[in-house]
C-alpha cells in the first residue's frame, strides 16, 4: 500500500485525493486500506481475555461518531504495549481509530506523554489526508486515547496526572469532569449511585454533589429525553 | 477484509437519486440537438418547426395528467417547479395572506423556499406527520387560516416512500373553499417521486399546483414541469422574455422537454405493471434481509398501498451509514444512507428525525430504491455480501442500541 504523506500547510485547504481514473474515491488509498482491513480492533468474544489497564470511551451515537479505546500499558516503562479499540461511524472515523491503534504500539510501543501529544493532524497526515468536511471524524482518537490513559492514571492512584483539557473540573480530589460525567451518563449511569460507582465522584468532595446532579439531568435530558 | 466475488456486477438501488435514460426518450431527443435546433419564438420555419414540436408534447403531457396543454410550464427540473410554485404563489398572493401549510418531511426544495419565506414575515405551518410519514388530513384542514394562502404536501416522499393522501386533501380542500366561498389556499403537491408509480390525474388529486421532474422517471436531468391549474396566479422567479405564457423566461430546452415528454408517457404507460413487479421484488428484498441479518428497522409505511412500490428504507441498528456505503461500493453495489456522514450534508436525514426516530437510526439507514433494472438476480448478490458486511462493521462497533432505550430527544 503506497503511504502518501500530505504535508500540514497542505491540510487546510481542499485535499484532492480522489484517485483519478475511473475508479474515484473520496478517500485516499490509506484510508481505504485501514477501513477494510481495520488493525487491532477488539474482535468478537476478546473482550474477556485481552488484558488492559486503561479505557476510554467518547462520543456517542447520537452524533455520529463514538469510540471505545482499550490500553494495555506496562506501568514500568510507561509504554503502550498493545490496544484494542471499537469504533461507530463512517469510514474516515474508523481508519483514524484504526491507523492511531497503529501508531501508538509500533516499534515496542509508544511511551504514554509522547502519545497524548498525537494531535488530529498527525493521524490524518498519516492518512494521507482526508477531505474537510471529513476531519471531525478523525477528532475522537485523541479524545479517545486522552479518556484512556486519565482512566489508567485514576487506576493506578496518579489522580494529579489526569489531564482535563477544556473541560470543567467538578470533583477537586479526584481531578472529574463534567465530560467525564457526561461519557458516564452514555455508558449508561442514570442515577447519582451509578456515578459514584463508576467515577468515585463525589465521595471526598461532597459540596460538588449538587453540580453532580445538576449534570446528570442535563446528560440525561439531552441524549435521552428524560 | 471480506471475500470479492470474481466479477463485479453494478447493481443500482439508487433510482430516487436519479434514472438513467431510456433508450426511448434519448432517440426522441436526438433530432433536437443539432437538425431541428430552432427557437421556437423565432417566426421563421426552423422556429415555427421547433415551436410546433414543443405544442405537441405539451398536448400529450397535458392529456397524460388530464390537464390543459396551457396548465404546462415547462422547467430545468422539480428543483425549479417547487420553487417557482411556493415563491410564485407567496409573492402573488401576499396581499391576501403570508400564511403556508406543509409538512417536514418535504425535500428541500420545498423546505428551502419555506425558510426563506419565513425569514421575509411568512409564516409556516408544518403539520406533524406520524411514526410512517404519514400527515393527517384532519390535522391540515385544521390548521387553515383566512390568511392561508398556499397547502404544499408531498405526493410520496423521496426517502421513506410513504404515499401523502393528497387526493382527500384535495377534496375537502375544495368543499372548505365553497363553505367559505373563496379561491384559497391553493394545493401544490411535489410528485417528483410518485410520476413514475401513481396516479397523475390533475382532476382526480384536485390539486392546482404539481411538480414533475424528468430525471426520475428515466428521462433527462435538468428537466421538469409545473402544472398550474387555470386562474392561479403566480409571480415568475426567473425573468427575461416571454416564454411559457411569462412564467418562466428562458428559451426552451427543446431537446430535453422532448425527453421529458416521452420519459413521462412511458412512464404512465408502464406504471402499474411495473409497480407490481418492484412491489414483490421490493417485499423479496425485505424479507430476505429480515431473514438473514438481526435487528433491523424498516423505516416509514409497511410495504403496501401506503408506500412507493420501489423504496426500502432500513435500518441497521450499531452501524453507521456511510460505513456501509463504501462496503457496498466495493462489490459494485449502488444505493443511499440518511446519516449525517454522507457526501453532501453533515446532518441526519430530516424526515428520519420528523418520524421521531433517534438519530442513531438516521445514522445507521439505507435506501435501496428499486428500478426499471433491477431484477431478482440483483437482490440475491446482494444478500450474498450484505450480511457479512453487517456483521463486521457490528464487530468493530461499540454500540449495542438495543440494551439501552433511546428515544429521540424531541419526542417526550
Amino acid at each position: 500500500m503506497p503511504k502518501k504523506v500530505i504535508k500540514k500547510e497542505n491540510l487546510s485547504g481542499e485535499v484532492d485525493i480522489r484517485a483519478q481514473g475511473g475508479g474515484g474515491w473520496l478517500y485516499s488509498d490509506t484510508v481505504k486500506d485501514h477501513f477494510f482491513n481495520p488493525r487491532n480492533f477488539m474482535h468478537y468474544g476478546e473482550e474477556e481475555k485481552f488484558k488492559f489497564n486503561g479505557m476510554g470511551r467518547v462520543g456517542s451515537p447520537a452524533c455520529g461518531d463514538e469510540m471505545v479505546l482499550w490500553l494495555n500499558i506496562d506501568e514500568k516503562k510507561e509504554v503502550i504495549k498493545e490496544c484494542r479499540w471499537r469504533t461507530f461511524g463512517c469510514g474516515s472515523a474508523i481508519a483514524s481509530t484504526s491507523v492511531l491503534s497503529e501508531m501508538i504500539t509500533e516499534k515496542g510501543g509508544m511511551k504514554i506523554e509522547d502519545a497524548l501529544k498525537i494531535k488530529p493532524q498527525d493521524i490524518m497526515e498519516r492518512l494521507g489526508g482526508l477531505p474537510d468536511r471529513k476531519v471531525h471524524c478523525s477528532v475522537l482518537g485523541d479524545k479517545a486515547l486522552q479518556a484512556a490513559v486519565n482512566d489508567y492514571f485514576r487506576r493506578t492512584g496518579q489522580h494529579s496526572r489526569v489531564v482535563t483539557a477544556g473541560a470543567k473540573i467538578i470533583d477537586k480530589d479526584l481531578n472529574i469532569t463534567d465530560k467525564d460525567i457526561e461519557e458516564a451518563v452514555l455508558e449508561g449511569a442514570k442515577t447519582l449511585e451509578d456515578l459514584q460507582k463508576k467515577l468515585k465522584i463525589g465521595i471526598i468532595d461532597k459540596a460538588s454533589i449538587p453540580e453532580i446532579e445538576q449534570l446528570l439531568k442535563f446528560y440525561q435530558e439531552k441524549y435521552y429525553g428524560v | 477484509m471480506l471475500s470479492k466475488p470474481k466479477k463485479i456486477r453494478e447493481i443500482y438501488f439508487d433510482h430516487a437519486a436519479t434514472t438513467y435514460m431510456d433508450d426511448t426518450v434519448l432517440k426522441a431527443m436526438l433530432p433536437y440537438f443539432s437538425k431541428n435546433y430552432g427557437n421556437p419564438s423565432s417566426l421563421y420555419r426552423k422556429g415555427r418547426e421547433a415551436n410546433g414540436a414543443l405544442n405537441d408534447v405539451r398536448r400529450t403531457i397535458a392529456q397524460l395528467i388530464h390537464a390543459l396543454p396551457e396548465n404546462i410550464i415547462f422547467t430545468g427540473g422539480g428543483t425549479e417547479s417547487d420553487n417557482l410554485a411556493i415563491y410564485g404563489v407567496a409573492r402573488a398572493h401576499a396581499d391576501k395572506g403570508k400564511h403556508i401549510i406543509s409538512i417536514p418531511i418535504e425535500h428541500h426544495a420545498v423546505l428551502h423556499p419555506l425558510d426563506d419565506l419565513a425569514k421575509q414575515g411568512y409564516d409556516i405551518t408544518y403539520i406533524k406527520v406520524d411514526g410512517k410519514g404519514l400527515v393527517d388530513v384532519k390535522e391540515v384542514m385544521r390548521a387553515i387560516r383566512p390568511d392561508t394562502i398556499l397547502i404544499t404536501i408531498m405526493y410520496a416522499n423521496n426517502e421513506i416512500g410513504v404515499i401523502e393522501p393528497i387526493a382527500e386533501i384535495g377534496r375537502e380542500l375544495l368543499k372548505y373553499r365553497k363553505e367559505h366561498n373563496t379561491a384559497y389556499p391553493f394545493f401544490h403537491t411535489d410528485a417528483c417521486q410518485a410520476a413514475g408509480y401513481l396516479d397523475l390525474d390533475v382532476e382526480k388529486l384536485h390539486v392546482d399546483l404539481m411538480t414533475i421532474n424528468g430525471s426520475k422517471i428515466y428521462g433527462p436531468k435538468g428537466t421538469g414541469l409545473l402544472y398550474l391549474r387555470r386562474g392561479v396566479k403566480i409571480k415568475p422567479v426567473i425573468l427575461g422574455g416571454s416564454q411559457e405564457k411569462k412564467h418562466r423566461a428562458g428559451t426552451e430546452n427543446v431537446p430535453g422537454i422532448m425527453g421529458l415528454a416521452k420519459a413521462l408517457e412511458l412512464s404512465q404507460k408502464n406504471r402499474e405493471k411495473e409497480s407490481a413487479r418492484l412491489t414483490k421484488l421490493t417485499e423479496y428484498l425485505w424479507k430476505e434481509l429480515e431473514k438473514k441479518i438481526p435487528n433491523i428497522k424498516l423505516n416509514g409505511p409497511e410495504i403496501g398501498d401506503k408506500r412507493l412500490p420501489n423504496n426500502l428504507n432500513v435500518t441497521f441498528m450499531d452501524i453507521e451509514g456511510e460505513a456501509m456505503l463504501l462496503y457496498l461500493d466495493e462489490y459494485g453495489i449502488m444505493c443511499s444512507t440518511g446519516s449525517a456522514c454522507t457526501a453532501e450534508s453533515l446532518e441526519p436525514s430530516h424526515v428520519l428525525e420528523a418520524l421521531g426516530l433517534p438519530y442513531e437510526y438516521a445514522h445507521g439507514s439505507l435506501r435501496f430504491s428499486l428500478g426499471h433494472c433491477n431484477s431478482k438476480e440483483d437482490v440475491d448478490y446482494l444478500m450474498k455480501y450484505l450480511p457479512a458486511i453487517i456483521v463486521q462493521l457490528r464487530e468493530m462497533s461499540p454500540v449495542h442500541l438495543e440494551k439501552t432505550n433511546i428515544q429521540h430527544p424531541k419526542l417526550k
